[in-house]
């Protein structure tokens, strides 16, 4: 983890209200994890006084860039989205645990990534690292489609059609995209979790390797749920407000079996079954 | 020119005034990579109690103009766990480190300042200010209460030899009063302010922010009160004072040294900029040679006030 300048190499919207900001960091590029994030300081002065966190959506090592995908939400995001090529980003990064999947894990086994909106950031990078993990049909179309079977499985919940993020991102990765959005404009109607739920009916459970979910925290706790009940490991990125990003304020606790653990230090990914939702 | 920044607070030479306020730069190790840690005046660990502590339910922080509210309630490991994991890496530094404690008795400090003071440390922070936990049922914290707060620091100093600085809460209605109190019982030093007691709510779902509904404001915001409650104890107390509260560059921090403070405590900025601190360090000294001041000890208290109706 380092604190640095770092010049913006583009940042623009592109749907309301999800913009996408790269930067160079040839240091975060190098180092950064899947589920782990950037500390940003948004203003120039005191409003907002505190930096925002962001999860890392990709990098590229060759380039020395990478890549935050953010919704407008208030005045941090909202100066966020003001700057332009070339500004400096006051950064912090990469903090935080990340998904582990270093799991080898044989052809015919599924990874499940479940997203709410904006949630999808994280699990791009993730789907990216395991499509790199040698699973055949993973590797999109250069490998051939010859094990279709080993997939990986992306669902992605949203309120609406036009709010679905990085479908096409993770077709290219190889990856199986189904879509609930809440209107039905698009694919399931329903939320994703009804739609995870009707998943796991038809594909065997115990050739999941694991689910991965960024999201809401009441669509995480239910996600939580359902990996429960059908015996399968889930990690899910935890979100709670941020203020030092480095474990030393004690702002950011979430409680867990073994006490309270810090989203910026211990997390942002736990295990879902260490969680008390409460 | 040759600039002076050391100061001393007890029996501890500080090479330079800026500290790092105790809550916000963990027990140093933690900034390692991020900060020049020997470069500070010194680190103020963050308040440990003898028995390790939970801390309060979250959500523990939220953000207000120009400030933040937290409640963590003193999450920490213990005071055992302390002196086995922490106190190896604060005394591996070439900068002074000050234990922050807190005990919900006087018997628990004077107990836990004994067993840090065996271990080798040589200075304490008293944490009777905390406004996130609850001291003594329905009561208010020792610092609330001048006969508390004598009480308190006397048992300490009686029982060690330690440098003894007295953390006082801006939640009273005359802040010297308190200062004196302290002073009177033997405090080498007072360190304030302490977090403002407040509270922020969430309109739509009518609910506090906090899970511990009130928190402990710190953060630009309280600076103006900070700066007033250093001035008020600079009138009425001969020991030396360690300003904190909003400061966030070297102007803020000059502001208190005007005001009276020997050294400052850098809070919040930590969480914001990690160098916070060095930079003032850098701009303190930047000051002195504009205004050719030799020894940052003859800025203490200056300010030149105009003569009240
Ligand atoms: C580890 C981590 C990773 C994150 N990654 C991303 C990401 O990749 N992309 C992204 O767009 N956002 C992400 N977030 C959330 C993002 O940090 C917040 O949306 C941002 O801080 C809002 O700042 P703001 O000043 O614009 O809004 P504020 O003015 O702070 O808040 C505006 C509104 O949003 C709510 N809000 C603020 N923060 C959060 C939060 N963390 N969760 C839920 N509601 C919140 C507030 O209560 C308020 O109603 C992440 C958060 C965490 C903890
Ligand atoms: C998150 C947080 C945790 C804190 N924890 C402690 C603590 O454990 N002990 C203590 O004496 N003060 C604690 N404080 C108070 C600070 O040391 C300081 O007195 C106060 O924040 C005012 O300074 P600032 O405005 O520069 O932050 C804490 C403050 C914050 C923001």
């Amino acid at each position: 983890m380092k604190k640095a300048k770092i010049k913006i190499l583009s940042n623009y919207s592109l749907k309301k209200p999800y913009h996408k900001l790269s930067a160079y960091s040839d240091y975060i590029s190098k180092l950064a994890k899947p589920g782990q994030f950037v500390h940003i300081k948004c203003s120039d002065n005191n409003t907002p006084l505190l930096r925002r966190p962001f999860s890392i959506y990709s990098v590229s090592k060759e380039k020395g860039t990478f890549e935050i995908l953010y919704e407008v939400l208030g005045e941090g995001t909202k100066l966020l989205s003001q700057k332009k090529r070339e500004n400096f980003l006051d950064i912090i990064g990469p903090i935080g645990s990340g998904f582990s999947y270093n799991v080898p894990f044989a052809n015919s086994h599924l990874p499940i990534l479940v997203a709410g909106g904006i949630g999808v950031a994280p699990l791009v990078f993730l789907a990216e690292r395991l499509a790199k993990s040698k699973i055949p049909a993973c590797q999109g179309k250069a490998a051939g489609r010859k094990n279709q079977k080993s997939k990986i499985l992306v669902l992605i919940g949203t309120k609406t059609k036009s709010l679905i993020l990085c479908k096409h991102e993770f077709k290219k990765l190889g990856c199986d995209v189904k879509i609930a959005t809440e209107d039905g404009s698009l694919g399931f109607r329903g939320i994703v979790t009804d739609l995870l739920r009707k998943e796991l009916i038809t594909h065997n459970s115990s050739l999941i390797t694991g689910i991965y979910s960024c999201g809401p925290r009441p669509m995480l706790q239910e996600v939580s749920k359902i990996a429960k009940q059908h015996k399968i490991k889930c990690q899910v990125s935890l979100e709670e407000l941020i203020a030092c990003g480095v474990g030393v304020c004690l702002g950011c606790a979430v409680n867990t079996k073994s006490g309270y653990k810090l989203v910026c230090k211990d997390g942002p990914v736990f295990n879902s079954d260490e969680i008390i939702w409460g | 020119m040759g600039i002076s920044l050391s100061v001393k607070i007890g029996k501890l030479s500080l090479k330079n005034p800026v500290l790092v306020a105790s809550g916000t730069f963990g027990y140093g190790e933690e900034y390692k990579g991020l900060v020049d840690i020997n470069k500070l005046g010194a680190i103020i660990t963050k308040t440990i109690t003898l028995k390790p502590k939970a801390g309060n339910k979250p959500p523990r922080i939220a953000e207000t103009p120009q400030g933040m509210l937290n409640s963590i309630g003193l999450e920490n490991c213990g005071s055992e766990t302390f002196i086995k994991e922490k106190l190896s890496f604060l005394k591996t530094l070439k900068t002074a480190f000050i234990v922050s404690i807190a005990g919900y008795t006087k018997e628990e400090f004077s107990k836990l300042a004994k067993r840090l003071e065996d271990e080798g440390v040589k200075a304490v922070e008293l944490n009777i200010s905390c406004p996130n936990i609850e001291y003594r049922k329905g009561k208010l914290n020792f610092s609330q209460d001048a006969k508390s707060t004598y009480a308190v620091v006397r048992q300490v100093k009686k029982s060690t030899r330690l440098t003894i600085i007295t953390k006082l809460s801006p939640n009273v209605t005359d802040i010297s009063e308190i200062a004196k109190a302290a002073e009177e019982a033997g405090s080498d030093a007072l360190s304030l302010i302490n977090t403002l007691l407040g509270m922020a709510v969430n309109i739509s779902t009518r609910t506090p922010l906090l899970g511990n509904i009130t928190g402990g404001l710190s953060g630009p915001a309280v600076k103006p009160v900070a700066l007033r409650m250093i001035w008020e104890a600079y009138n009425s107390v001969k020991i030396p004072l360690v300003g904190m509260g909003g400061i966030m560059d070297a102007s803020d921090a000059i502001e208190f040294i005007i005001s009276g403070a020997a050294a400052i405590g850098i809070g919040t900025a930590n969480f914001i900029n990690p160098e916070a601190s060095l930079e003032i360090i850098g701009g303190i000294k930047k000051y002195m040679k504009e205004n050719k001041i030799k020894n940052v000890k003859s800025l203490i208290g200056t300010l030149k006030c105009p003569t009240r109706n």
